[in-house]
């Protein structure tokens, strides 16, 4: 315990705690609405499109963050374009820019010149390295993310649910669908750090799937599954400390087996 | 007296292929239509048109008075197999959603008050912090009705509500249809003729055009008139049925 206790203050570790926070709330709230509105997968579109933000930025020389935002918003707009204007499949255009994104990054990274010591990092995360500029933007977003969902959670959640009603009750539709879209582009980059491209499907699903277990109420589920996100989040994070493996991939197997054991505790309950 | 809702010459498509053609139609108030036709004939194309969730390629929806600006929506009860069952949201939330919000939403003690007295008329209090996906077909219809309702509507829109609904919520169903309209307007999409017929005052029949019958009886040659490919079924025991008894 008192390892544990003298983890607070190292510097690294303080960082590492509030990440943690911020990254809890953010994937909690956004989660939710991505698990109810079923688009998980278009999250993952947009998360690996945005591996070619980060290529891009270390082609050229800016914070890898910017252009993964870029390529994020950018891959989220696209695949919208692509089902409605282009009349592609949805799921096809999603994997389109899903691997376009990924390619475009790959390339961009080959081209580098020099070696890119960062890229692992933003392919699985290390939370440990999170910087105190990196936290400043995780802090203003969780900001926007709270203030929205505060304020206008029940236009959000009725026209998640049935956004024809919504239609008919005069509810500025697409408006919300994209002011969400950047949201959840938004939480997805700027969360990259705390586990990685590659895993950040799962603080956006697993916690949800285990507040799911206890409650069908949209609220609770999203107080629930930040709650769960931070448990895993910090068990994790202890996990890689001491037995000194990728943080990431600890939290993301102390999710998982978080959910198994409230799969089980539900069965008894 | 201005109608409530006018059509004229309607005309919607998809993808450049129409589905409705040339479609005249008046709801005025106190109206009770019922609204039948072959699947893909285009009722619900009808309904959407009116909502204003489709965009007629001809023509125009113009509304009366009570309906101008809409800021008391037309009641719209959709078809149930659209629903997400799983979507984490409670009986209760559902119909306050069938509330009017603008900028900073919270429902008001009057809103929570009028939702639950609508829920007790409907028998279903017990129900309302169930999830939606709980719910059997005949509740579930009678919570988007609950919703429907909630902003006191003066035109009320059913798409086919007697669809995964026991027999027994089908009679209450209608039966609850009747003492509304002595209020407000209904247009009901049915493909269960028989018994709309028997509470409905006037029929549509939809089939790319419009044929308006202005009575609820209705024959198997009448409709074949209409090139309303659809038939007829008294079900055995329908109390007051209005169907003239025909051979099959």
């Amino acid at each position: 315990m008192n390892a544990i206790l003298e983890l607070f203050n190292y510097d690294f570790f303080q960082k590492a705690f509030l990440a943690t926070v911020f990254a809890s709330i953010s994937c909690g709230i956004i989660g939710s609405y991505i698990v109810a509105r079923r688009i998980v997968f278009i999250s993952g579109g947009i998360t690996h499109a945005s591996f070619g933000g980060i290529g891009l930025a270390f082609l050229l020389g800016f914070n890898p963050l910017l252009g993964a935002v870029l390529f994020a918003v950018m891959s989220a707009m696209g695949i919208q374009f692509f089902t409605k204007v282009a009349e592609i499949r949805e799921d096809s255009s999603i994997a389109i820019w899903w691997s376009l994104g990924m390619a475009l990054g790959i390339i961009f990274v080959f081209l580098t010149p020099g070696y890119t010591p960062n890229l692992m990092s933003y392919l699985f995360g290390n939370i440990l390295t999170v910087t105190s500029s990196e936290l400043w933007w995780m802090f203003m977003l969780n900001l926007v993310i709270v203030l929205f969902f505060t304020l206008f959670l029940r236009q959000i959640l009725y026209i998640a649910f049935d956004e024809e009603y919504a239609r008919t009750a005069g509810l500025p539709v697409d408006l919300y669908n994209y002011l969400i879209m950047t949201l959840i582009a938004l939480t997805v980059v700027l969360n990259i750090r705390v586990v990685g491209i590659i895993l950040i499907l799962s603080l956006l699903t697993i916690p949800q799937a285990s507040a799911n277990l206890f409650t069908k109420d949209f609220k609770k589920l999203i107080v629930l599954s930040s709650m769960f996100a931070f448990i895993g989040t910090m068990i994790g994070l202890f996990i890689s400390y001491f037995l000194d493996i990728p943080s990431g991939a600890a939290i993301i197997f102390t999710l998982v087996l978080m959910f198994g054991l409230l799969r089980v505790v539900k069965i008894f309950v | 007296m201005k109608p409530l809702v006018k059509i004229e010459n309607l005309t919607c498509a998809y993808d450049k292929i129409p589905v409705l053609e040339n479609v005249n139609l008046e709801v005025n108030e106190r109206d009770f239509l019922g609204v039948i036709g072959p699947n893909g004939g285009g009722k619900t194309t009808l309904l959407k048109a009116i909502l204003g969730l489709l965009k007629p390629v001809k023509g125009k929806i113009a509304f009366g008075h009570d309906l101008q600006g809409r800021k008391k929506p037309i009641g719209y009860l959709p078809q149930v197999r659209h629903i997400d069952k799983k979507f984490p949201i409670t009986v209760f939330d559902v119909v306050l959603s069938g509330s009017i919000m603008n900028g900073i939403y919270r429902p008001s003690a009057e809103e929570r008050q009028k939702a639950e007295q609508l829920l007790v008329e409907m028998g279903i209090l017990d129900i309302r912090h169930k999830a939606i996906g709980e719910l059997s077909g005949g509740q579930m219809q009678r919570v988007f009705l609950c919703r429907a309702l909630l902003s006191d509507p003066k035109l009320l829109i059913l798409d086919e509500p007697d669809t995964f609904v026991d027999n027994r919520f089908e009679g209450e169903l209608y039966e609850k249809l009747r003492a509304l309209n002595k209020e407000i307007a209904i247009i009901l999409v049915s493909h269960d003729v028989g018994t709309i017929s028997t509470y409905v005052k006037t029929i549509a029949c939809v089939n790319k055009s419009l044929h308006y019958h202005p009575s609820n009886i209705i024959t198997q040659e009448q409709l074949e008139g209409y090139n309303c490919p659809i038939q007829v079924i008294t079900h055995g025991e329908v109390p007051h049925t209005v169907l003239p008894y025909h051979h099959h």
